[in-house]
């Protein structure tokens, strides 16, 4: 079980976002976690660039700056296939420690 | 990922700023534009904005620590798994490493000492600009004082220039006296060189007013400490020099020693007294070359620019003073080795070893390289493996890239730091007792740079031949193969690189083996005297403060007392005794010369006074006419003795006996015996021509007592100094055996032969380790073929053939190679060691038994191993 805490959760939010979406700015992914998760998830802004730059130094997804529908100047991010095998690592091990923490809430 | 491009940022970071800073902005944007969409007014949507990301400068800060954060992981990962790697297989890591250490170590503890000798500049506050002006014929280094204040007065180059003089005195604290060492320097000599004294004052040029006109004393900081026990109020008393009183005006830096790297002195006082120091008044003597020349270049003067302005001087003295300084001119050396007396033999001597040193290390290289190769090629088929499941080629290769980067930091630290250890080692210890010499060699910034250097490099040099081949793998190819995927190949880049060790390695101990031949031989090369079984007593009658006459009378003394102690069998007086380092030499003329020029004159002869007895009690043999008797004496005509090289040099047809010559003081002296040649200055000296007067008719100040007794040294040595202190206790004296006394002379070629022996030592362990290490691994890739055909009925022997001949065909012919390049290199020996030649059978047999003998060290084991191969067995294994 590797780094199941919440930079953890945050990269496999990010992961899931972008291999949904296709192409998105970080503001986009903002939104969207929000969106998806009927907003119970609300993403910190300050915590997400640094993670989205981590994530790209690490090779899991790429980015490009683009212009959006509105017109304006973005930074757009798309996953690699090294992000794409790294999603399916980390819902592995999310799925794991979901397990994990139910069997242990059933025994309680 | 790239590597390369978070390497970038961290070195462009104002760009990776901005970039960061648009990403915010155009995020704050869009949420700002949103809000308002929203309902919101636009303050209040932008206000909401902000406030969800907090500070913008600490996000910042984050996004771009993320870089590091990624570097450290990455590396700690490799790491982890290189020292994962690296304790799985112990026996590979430990040689790895050690033969790293023992080749890094090597050149560290020679970088060390050629850095602490040639490299680094003498130690004075202003040492940029500073040289020795010295003559220019090499070998002549000295000046004259008269020559010293013409330079200093008509030179345009220099800012200034000092002149200075090693010299040993009595120096007399109420009752004892004791041989010290000093400086004698022109009084701008602190000034000069921007020293500062710790206590009290240095004395300046406005001190110097003629001859004995400044009896002032500065003492070095070891000096004042030791022998005054760091006492502040010593300072304005007064204390005799050779019985002359000198007030204490300060002490010295405990840093400052002067300009020569090794010579630490205990005191320094004015050139100008230098009369009342050594009874001998050379200030005015344009012809008595004893003292060095210091200059400070004007800035913006070059060497060169000066040195032809110094000839342009020399010039004009030549003119002006045609007698002592025709043909004068003037070179600049770099201060420290005392001219180039030290500073020549000192750079080629330490430029050799630094060389096989080098070698050792590439020797060490290529062994290492050949295991890392065996160990890739072991590990085929898992990196075979790893690669097939999609690890990539780049991924593997830095992991091998870091095994070797490991090592080499890991076999770099251990083998700086016991050169480290070795080199302080080296510092504290003193060799000469009786002179003040310290040798520092401690390593500074520059020599742990230098290991860092030599280490990382070679890390890379080794860890770069395994990923060749690592990239060749063709992971299919290698797991159809099985394990036998190593084929063998007829010749292979780990053969080429065993071979070029062991030829690497028979070079270093063919130098080796040669210098210490020479070292033997030096032990039993005529010297024209027998120093076994004779002790030396050496004193200064100046330092005791006794007149020419009085002198003469405590030298028969001297001779008749320690001739009565029991044993003893003769006693003789010499001014230096041969080899001692000292002596003077001068011009002779022939007969009928009017005409006193240097150029004029037959040759230089070193001259000596002996007394009557001196040729028995050295072991000098005289070859024709006599000896000296006490009725040689300043009544009666003047003679001398001459050696068999002045004979046939003067009179190449005559015999010498009877005959006359010259000498500067254009007096006639008459032959009366020849002796047999002698070494005189150094072993290895071309013979010298020497004469020998007697002290009745020439008195020197400095003697040598030399005393031939069949009792052992251990007893002489202190009945000779009962004897002495019974003559005068006021006469300083160091006593010691002759063969000791000579440890000085012969320091120079047993240092080499150490250096030498050890560097051979290295690389013998090197070639062992290296044909052990091919035969073991040739034997154990082979051990199912060979066990085949154990099996099939083949004799053991002849399997053990197949399997080790490629190593021994290998030390064959690295042998062969290295020894005609140890010949080679051996003639540069030869300069250094004196009687080292490579044209020596003994050199010869000794090399080959060495390299045969390694050979089958090396080789027994892996042999041992297929002699008892068990084929039921192996074959029961798969």
């Amino acid at each position: 079980m590797a780094r199941n805490d919440l930079q953890g959760s945050l990269d496999l939010l990010v992961l899931k976002t972008l291999s949904q979406m296709g192409e998105l700015h970080g503001y986009g992914i903002v939104l969207h976690i929000q969106r998806a998760s009927d907003d119970l998830l609300s993403v910190e802004e300050g915590s997400l660039y640094p993670a989205l730059h981590r994530m790209e130094q690490s090779g899991w997804i790429r980015s490009e700056w683009k212009m959006t529908e509105t017109n304006r100047r973005a930074k757009f991010y798309r996953l690699t296939t090294a992000g794409q095998r790294e999603l399916d690592r980390a819902v592995k091990s999310f799925d794991q420690l979901v397990r994990g923490i139910r069997a242990i809430l059933r025994y309680a | 990922m790239s590597i390369v491009r978070r390497i970038a940022n961290a070195f462009h970071r104002s760009k990776l700023d901005q970039e960061i800073d648009a990403e915010l902005r155009s995020h704050i944007e869009m949420r700002t534009a949103d809000n308002i969409a929203a309902g919101m007014p636009p303050d209040e949507a932008r206000r909401e904005a902000l406030l969800r990301f907090g500070n913008r400068a600490l996000v910042r800060e984050r996004v771009a620590s993320m870089d590091a954060e990624v570097i450290l992981d990455a590396v700690a990962r490799d790491l982890r798994y290189t020292m994962r790697q690296l304790r799985r297989a112990p026996g590979f890591t430990v040689t790895a490493v050690l033969t790293l250490a023992l080749g890094v170590g090597a050149n560290v503890v020679v970088f060390g000492v050629l850095n602490a000798v040639i490299l680094r500049l003498v130690d004075v506050p202003q040492a940029a600009g500073l040289y020795n002006v010295v003559q220019r014929p090499h070998g002549y280094e000295n000046q004259s004082y008269p020559d010293y204040a013409d330079y200093r007065r008509l030179n345009s180059t220099f800012s200034d220039m000092a002149a200075y003089r090693l010299y040993s005195a009595g120096l007399s604290t109420g009752t004892s006296a004791n041989k010290s060492w000093l400086y004698e320097v022109s009084c701008n000599y602190f000034d000069m060189l921007g020293a500062q004294p710790q206590l009290g004052r240095f004395f300046h040029a406005s001190d110097e007013r003629g001859p004995n006109s400044a009896p002032y004393i500065v003492l070095s900081d070891n000096f004042w400490r030791s022998r005054f026990n760091a006492n502040r109020a010593i300072v304005g008393t007064t204390i005799e020099v050779n019985k002359h009183p000198f007030t204490i005006i300060g002490v010295a830096p405990s840093s400052f020693h002067g300009t020569d790297l090794f010579i630490w002195p205990d005191f320094w006082l004015p050139i100008v007294n230098e009369q009342q120091v050594e009874g001998y008044d050379f200030l005015s003597k344009r012809f008595n070359h004893g003292m060095w020349i210091l200059g400070k270049l004007k800035s913006g003067v070059t060497p060169q620019q000066a040195e032809v302005n110094l000839n342009a001087v020399a010039g004009r003295l030549a003119k002006e003073f045609p007698d002592p300084d025709e043909g004068m001119g003037a070179r600049l050396v770099k201060p420290g080795l005392m001219g180039e007396m030290l500073g020549d033999p000192a750079r080629a001597f330490l430029s050799g070893v630094m060389l096989l040193a080098l070698l050792v290390l590439i020797a060490a290289c290529a062994n290492l390289a050949s295991i890392f190769a065996a160990r890739t090629a072991d590990r085929s088929r898992e990196l075979a493996i790893r690669l097939a499941i999609g690890s990539s080629r780049w991924h593997v290769l830095r992991q091998v890239l870091g095994e070797a980067v490991a090592v080499s930091i890991i076999g770099g630290l251990m083998g700086t730091f016991l050169a480290a250890i070795l080199l302080n080692a080296l510092t504290r210890w003193q060799p000469f007792a009786e002179f003040p010499i310290h040798v520092t060699v401690t390593p500074d910034i520059r020599v742990y740079g230098v290991a860092a250097l030599l280490s990382l490099a070679s890390g890379l040099l080794f860890g770069l031949l395994p990923m060749r081949q690592l990239w060749r793998t063709s992971p299919i190819q290698v797991m159809k193969g099985g394990s036998s995927m190593a084929v063998f190949r007829p010749f292979s880049l780990r053969d080429l690189l065993l071979g070029i060790q062991i030829a690497l390695c028979t070079l270093l101990v063919t130098a080796s083996l040669v210098a210490l031949r020479g070292m033997l031989r030096s032990w039993h090369a005529p010297l024209g005297f027998q120093p076994v079984g004779a002790t030396l007593a050496d004193t200064d009658l100046q330092m005791a403060g006794y007149s020419d006459d009085a002198s003469l009378r405590v030298r028969k003394r001297m001779l008749e007392e320690t001739s009565r102690i029991p044993g003893v069998t003769a006693v003789g007086l010499i001014d230096e005794a041969p080899l001692g380092g000292g002596g003077s030499s001068g011009p002779v003329y022939r007969p009928g010369t009017t005409d006193f020029r240097s150029t004029n004159s037959a040759f230089e002869a070193k001259f000596f006074s002996i007394s009557p007895g001196y040729l028995e009690a050295a072991g000098t043999h005289l070859l024709m006419g006599r000896d000296f008797t006490w009725h040689d004496d300043a009544h009666s005509p003047r003679v001398a003795l001459v050696n068999e090289a002045f004979a046939k040099g003067m009179f190449p047809t005559l015999s010498a006996v009877r005959l006359h010559f010259l000498m500067g003081d254009r007096l006639p002296y008459e032959i009366v015996g020849v002796v047999e040649n002698g070494k005189y200055d150094s072993l290895t000296e071309a013979t010298q021509p020497a004469i020998f007067f007697p002290f009745t008719q020439s008195a020197p100040s400095d003697t040598s007592l030399i005393v031939r007794s069949q009792s052992p040294a251990a007893e002489m040595v202190p009945a000779l100094s009962r004897v002495l202190a019974r003559i005068d206790p006021n006469l300083p004296f160091t006593i010691h055996s002759w063969p000791d006394a000579l440890a000085l002379v012969l320091f120079p070629a047993r240092v080499a032969t150490v250096a030498l022996g050890v560097m051979g030592g290295l690389a013998a362990m090197l070639a062992v380790t290296g044909v052990f290490g091919m035969a073991t691994y040739s034997v154990s890739k082979r051990i199912k073929e060979l066990g085949i055909r154990m099996a099939l009925g083949a004799q053991p022997v002849r399997v053990m053939g197949a399997a080790l001949r490629r190593p021994l065909v290998l030390l064959f012919f690295g042998s062969v190679t290295g020894l005609i390049l140890g010949i080679i290199a051996s003639q540069l020996l030869a300069q250094i060691v004196y009687q080292a030649t490579s044209r020596d059978p003994l050199v010869f047999a000794g090399v080959m038994t060495t390299m045969i003998v390694l050979g089958l060290v090396a080789i027994s084991l892996p042999a041992h191993r297929a002699l008892r191969i068990h084929p039921a067995g192996l074959l029961r294994e798969e």
